[in-house]
């Protein structure tokens, strides 16, 4: 059962990850992409990582591709204008793309293989595990993390402001 | 392998089908009592015509609705304009699920819990639905192709996501003294005396979740998303017929939801004062649903209270209320909570 709920888990995330780079309309582009973030947050269920997977869902889905689309929205993009991208361009995307490929595939031919961990038995994902874990073993990671975060809004509330003069 | 057909799956299926005929009728008759209510404020009768008192006029708009001409804009979208209405309508019905309904039911001597699903994550949940339900209406605005139903998404969603971080902060205060995201866990901790209901040792946070509640509903006096004097209908001013009907009527089904939101984290959900004088199981169970629906009414009335009472408040002014007054409002409460557990740990009392 589990089985099959992953290769349809899979086989969706990744057809909806080829439709996100081959949809002419941005915004199609966009919705794929929250379907595709939905269908990892079925496989963190899988791993019973429940937290990882509602987090995953506020987050990105929720927040993170919501601007997206705003901004996708009210940019008015549409297929018919697009720019003609140059050969030239064209060209040496396909070969930088290519040769990301070909390290990810030497990396994963090198990589061992890892006995499973049966998901039922790991409960690490569900909270109290894993707030445990953080705020035991890795509490300075976690806290020197937050500041980081904090930064980042401070300079983008910042940046916007500057703007407003 | 699982086994798939238990006495579980069966009671679950029942409760389901159980509460989403529930919750469609508390949301067709909440359009009746709407105009009830407006009426009754207003000095007037309201509906009177279908039935005694009125009391068939949802059955009547919703007949409209289905019979009404059909009309899909030519520019449109066709697909996402199909889908903007589903996505809202099925977000709102799929919050009910973690929401405990009442005490376990005893029959047939099995003992059946009546709430669907106890996820250790219950509440998250409810906000991961919410958050969700914004692609609904994003979505139904932009592919309507209108520049006032883009404006109303906008205005929507923009207004959704920035109530939603207060919202979920005043919450987080709960939790620190509840230690659980379940559902069932925090109702549970407010049992036995009404003072141990959370809004007595939560006042602050109460006040906070409940303003948020309505700009979520996008109720008055935060409707500016389908403000008429601006944006003609808001994000669904091209749309006819019943796909309208699902807009309104997911609205009502998130007030609902809400108001059952609300009454599980503050006011102590399914208990009620002297809880354990009854000794009957099966009286006990009838109870505390009665108990929980009876607060769910109460706040339903009291969205429909507050939406004849006071005007619509200005964009910017929504916008300001949002960051700069209830977020640190409940960031402070967090502080305030934190502090006060602190201290009661410290004095040990």
């Amino acid at each position: 059962m589990t089985e099959y709920i992953f290769y349809f888990l899979s086989f969706v995330s990744v057809l909806t990850a080829l439709l996100v780079i081959s949809a002419r309309n941005p915004v199609h582009s966009v919705l794929y992409l929250i379907l595709c973030f939905f269908s990892i947050a079925g496989h963190y269920i899988l791993l019973n990582a429940q937290f990882l997977a509602i987090v995953h869902i506020i987050v990105y889905s929720g927040a993170i591709m919501v601007l997206f689309l705003f901004v996708v929205m009210l940019l008015n993009m549409n297929a018919e204008s697009e720019p003609k991208k140059p050969m030239f361009a064209k060209l040496s995307a396909v070969i930088a793309g290519g040769s990301l490929f070909l390290v990810i595939v030497t990396a994963l031919k090198k990589a061992e293989m890892v006995p499973v961990i049966s998901p039922a038995e790991s409960e690490i994902g569900l909270v109290k595990n894993l707030g445990k874990v953080l705020f035991n073993d890795f509490l300075l990671p976690f806290e020197i993390t937050s500041v980081l975060f904090l930064s980042a809004m401070v300079g983008a509330v910042l940046l916007g402001k500057k703007e407003l003069d | 392998m699982l086994e798939l057909f238990t006495p579980e799956l069966l009671d679950k299926s029942i409760l389901i089908l159980v509460l989403f005929l529930v919750t469609l009728g508390i949301a067709a008759y909440s359009t009746y009592f709407e105009r009830k209510v407006a009426a009754f404020m207003q000095d007037r009768i309201g509906p009177d015509r279908a039935g005694p008192f009125g009391i068939l006029q949802p059955l009547a708009d919703g007949g409209k609705m289905f019979f009404k001409e059909e009309i899909m804009p030519n520019a449109s979208d066709k697909l996402l304009f199909i889908l903007g209405p589903s996505i809202f309508m099925v977000t709102s019905l799929m919050t009910g699920v973690v929401i405990p309904w009442g005490k376990d039911l005893e029959m047939f001597g099995r003992t059946i819990t009546l709430q669907i699903a106890d996820i250790n994550i219950g509440i998250l949940y409810v906000f991961g639905v919410v958050s969700l339900g914004v692609y609904g209406i994003m979505i139904g605005g932009w592919a309507s192709n209108n520049k006032y139903a883009l404006l109303g998404a906008v205005r929507a969603s923009s207004q959704m996501i920035s109530y939603e971080l207060a919202m979920g902060l005043s919450v987080v205060a709960i939790l620190m003294f509840t230690g659980s995201l379940s559902m069932k866990d925090i109702v549970e901790s407010q049992s036995g005396s009404i003072l141990n209901w959370n809004i007595f040792a939560q006042p602050l946070g109460f006040l906070i979740f409940l303003i948020c509640a309505f700009a979520e509903c996008n109720r008055t006096p935060f409707d500016l998303p389908e403000c008429e004097s601006e944006l003609v209908g808001g994000y669904h001013t091209e749309y006819s017929s019943m796909k309208l009907g699902l807009f309104l009527f997911a609205e009502y089904i998130n007030m609902f939801i809400s108001s059952a939101v609300i009454s599980c984290l503050y006011f102590g959900g399914y208990n009620f004062p002297f809880m354990d004088m009854v000794s009957n199981p099966l009286l006990l169970t009838v109870l505390s649903v009665a108990s929980l629906f009876s607060k769910i009414f109460f706040f339903i009335f009291f969205f429909m209270w507050i939406r004849w009472t006071i005007p619509r408040f200005r964009y910017d002014q929504l916008m300001r209320l949002g960051w700069q007054v209830l977020l640190p409002l409940a960031i402070f409460n967090i502080l305030l909570t934190g502090g006060f557990m602190t201290l009661k740990d410290y004095l040990k009392f």
